[in-house]
């Protein structure tokens, strides 16, 4: 028997009972659809917190002090005797395959002009910070090249707070209080938007040994390194590990994080997620499957005469085994269609309404859905199309 | 052409065997027409069906066109149905979803005969049965006469060597009895076997000869 009869003839048969096929096709849909929207949900968080890493580059490499085993905030399990310094940042200045090296402290404080102020994250770095990080500056300077261990009382502001404590007027060469002290306003960086969750441009830069000072620390948060290239990270890894090991009195009591090991962490992350989402889904097109599963049975039962008469016609078992397959196959293929089609759509208007939602179907992800339909259909075909294949013709017939 | 040696055919109902058929022995030569006959139970349909390849016998022998059915596949035995073996039922069984057509379309399909070929021949077919202006109407829109011409159509459209019928007239009134009985007692003149299941002495008494079934043992009547 030709495929495209076989087909034709199942499509007939199908819309035979148009509510019915319908109806059980709907439950599959139902079921792509969640499959869809979920894992398009996933897909798109995933691309989103690529996306947010990737814009420091690739080549960044992060060292904290604390050794952590695991993922998680370096530093917070304390307890450790050496710190990282000014005097580790510089010792990593002159390694093979880095480029720069930025010491970082951070904290929070008051940043005042004019009787306006606001309370922003402040960031002790070097010149070198604006390049390392991708940060470039929109007006002015960013900090001068000088001795890390150099207190001088300049600034760099985010467009957000120049934004909020100037007015509108140009900061540069204005003056502005930070904790209480008084620095001069040399530079404003371009617009950077977030940093999962935190306001990048509502922040400021001053040179490290000031920041030290005005958060009365010792030690540094973090030493920021760029490689020059990423395929020199592992290199420069190995050589930052064995530097500060020495430093360190033979203690590795620091962590080094690279771009590449985060992205790694958050994809695995993601891939549970995405895995749990599509469990969840998954369980909606067993729901289909079921519905499929009972339709072909009742179809079977009432169409016995039917089967009966077409292995007399000469059909064998197999075919009309084939015959159930396909009714169901088809039944399935198409829910799925129409529930990708559905899963698309919702998307859209989603993304519509909510234009921050991170969704993105990946082509895979929708062939995969509409295949996986179609395996539904074949997996709750298959019984139903052995008891057809089954049945007796002689006991068939008599059937009617 | 057919040849039947001490078939038996028995049933298993709960605990008991049934024998709907006992030793039948009987032999058929192509072109032949036969009557079955006998009261309700005896075994008219259970001899057909073996006939047809559709059943096995319990015991004994079933020669078809010279080969021995016993030792045929379930493959080659629905072949044999498929291109040698006509069958007509009381219950006309088209496929209501089906144009008359589409019906006598069906075996050629499971043939895997070409669309275009189907459809002259399946045209032709319904000519030779007189319904050729009721190809595209649907079994509900016709009568059962029609009905059942459109189901023989369908029994010879792939060119049976042997045509069945299981009480075709059965379900229906005398006029269109006639005109069935005329249409296969026709295809017989045209060298079709034709093995005829009956409760109707006037339609019995056309064939060529007659055998009577009685709880499953067979004779046969002087013509
Ligand atoms: N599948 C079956 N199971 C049990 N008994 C059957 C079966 N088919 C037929 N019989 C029995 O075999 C006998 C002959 O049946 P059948 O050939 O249908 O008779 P007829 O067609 O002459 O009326 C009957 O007694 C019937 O009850
Ligand atoms: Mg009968």
């Amino acid at each position: 028997m030709r495929f495209l009869d076989l087909a034709r003839f199942v499509a007939g048969a199908l819309t035979g009972h148009r509510l019915r096929s319908a109806l059980s096709a709907l439950g599959v849909a139902i079921g792509v659809a969640a499959v869809v929207l979920l894992t398009s949900l996933g897909e798109g968080t995933r691309q989103y917190i690529v996306s947010q890493f990737s814009q420091f580059g690739t080549s960044l490499i992060g060292i904290s002090p604390g050794k952590v085993k695991t993922f998680g905030v370096p530093g917070v399990f304390g307890g450790t005797t050496h710190q990282l310094t000014l005097y580790d940042a510089d010792s990593l200045e002159h390694l093979p395959g880095i480029q720069k090296v930025v010491p970082v402290v951070f904290g929070q404080a008051r940043v005042e002009a004019g009787g306006l102020g606001r309370d922003v994250y402040i960031y002790g770095v070097t010149h070198d910070a604006s390049a390392a990080w991708k940060f470039p500056v929109a007006e002015g300077s960013f900090l001068p090249e000088m001795d890390p261990d150099r207190r001088a009382s300049l600034c760099v502001l985010g467009p957000k707070l120049a934004r909020e404590i100037f007015q509108g007027t140009s900061p540069l060469g204005k003056r502005v209080r930070i904790g209480g002290a008084g620095f001069l306003v040399v530079g404003v960086m371009e617009p950077k938007g977030q940093f999962v969750g935190f306001d990048l441009d509502d922040s400021a830069y001053i040179p490290v040994a000031s920041a030290m000072d005005l958060f009365n620390l010792t030690e540094l948060n973090e030493i920021d390194v760029l490689a020059a290239s990423t395929g020199a990270i592992p290199g420069v890894v190995e050589e930052v590990r064995s530097v500060l090991t020495a430093r360190h009195r033979g203690n590795d009591d620091f962590t080094i994080t690279t771009q590449t090991e985060m992205l790694d962490v958050f994809g695995r992350v993601m891939d549970i997620i995405t895995a749990a989402v599509s469990a969840i889904a998954g369980i909606s097109l067993l729901v289909g499957a079921i519905g499929i599963l009972t339709i072909m049975w009742i179809s079977v039962n009432e169409r016995t005469a039917e089967i009966g008469l077409l292995r007399a016609l000469g059909l064998t078992r197999q075919g009309v085994e084939r015959l159930f397959l396909l009714e169901s196959a088809l039944l399935a293929g198409a829910g799925g269609l129409l529930g990708l089609l559905c899963g698309l759509g919702l998307g859209a208007i989603l993304t519509a309404a909510l234009p921050g939602l991170p969704f993105k179907t990946s082509a895979g992800a929708a062939v995969a859905a509409v295949a996986m339909s179609l395996l539904v259909g074949l997996a709750s075909g298959w019984f139903p199309a052995r008891r057809a294949s089954g049945l007796d013709p002689v006991e068939a017939l008599r059937a009617e | 052409m057919i040849l039947l040696e001490e078939v038996w055919r028995t049933f298993q109902v709960g605990e008991a065997e049934v024998g709907a058929l006992k030793g039948i022995s009987l032999a058929i030569r192509r072109g032949d027409h036969v009557a079955l006959v006998g009261p309700s139970g005896s075994g008219k349909s259970t001899l057909l069906h073996i006939l047809g390849c559709l059943d096995r016998p319990t015991r004994g022998r079933y020669l078809f066109e010279e080969r021995d059915t016993g030792s045929l596949s379930e493959l080659e035995r629905s072949a044999l149905r498929q291109s040698r073996i006509g069958f007509v039922f009381q219950f006309f069984h088209l496929l209501s979803r089906l144009t008359a057509a589409g019906n006598v379309e069906l075996p050629m399909m499971f043939a895997g005969v070409a669309p275009e070929e189907r459809r002259t021949r399946a045209q032709e077919a319904l000519r030779s049965v007189g319904l050729a202006h009721r190809a595209k109407h649907r079994p509900d829109q016709l009568s059962g006469g029609e009905r059942q011409r459109v189901a023989i159509a369908r029994a010879v459209v792939m060119g049976p060597s042997l045509l069945l019928a299981d009480e075709p007239t059965g379900n229906l009134d005398r006029a269109s009895s006639r005109e069935v009985m005329e249409l296969l007692e026709r295809m017989n003149a045209d060298g079709l076997t034709l093995v005829v299941v009956t409760h109707d002495p006037d339609i019995a008494r056309r064939a060529r000869r007659v055998i009577r079934l009685s709880d499953g043992t067979m004779e046969e009547e002087a013509p």
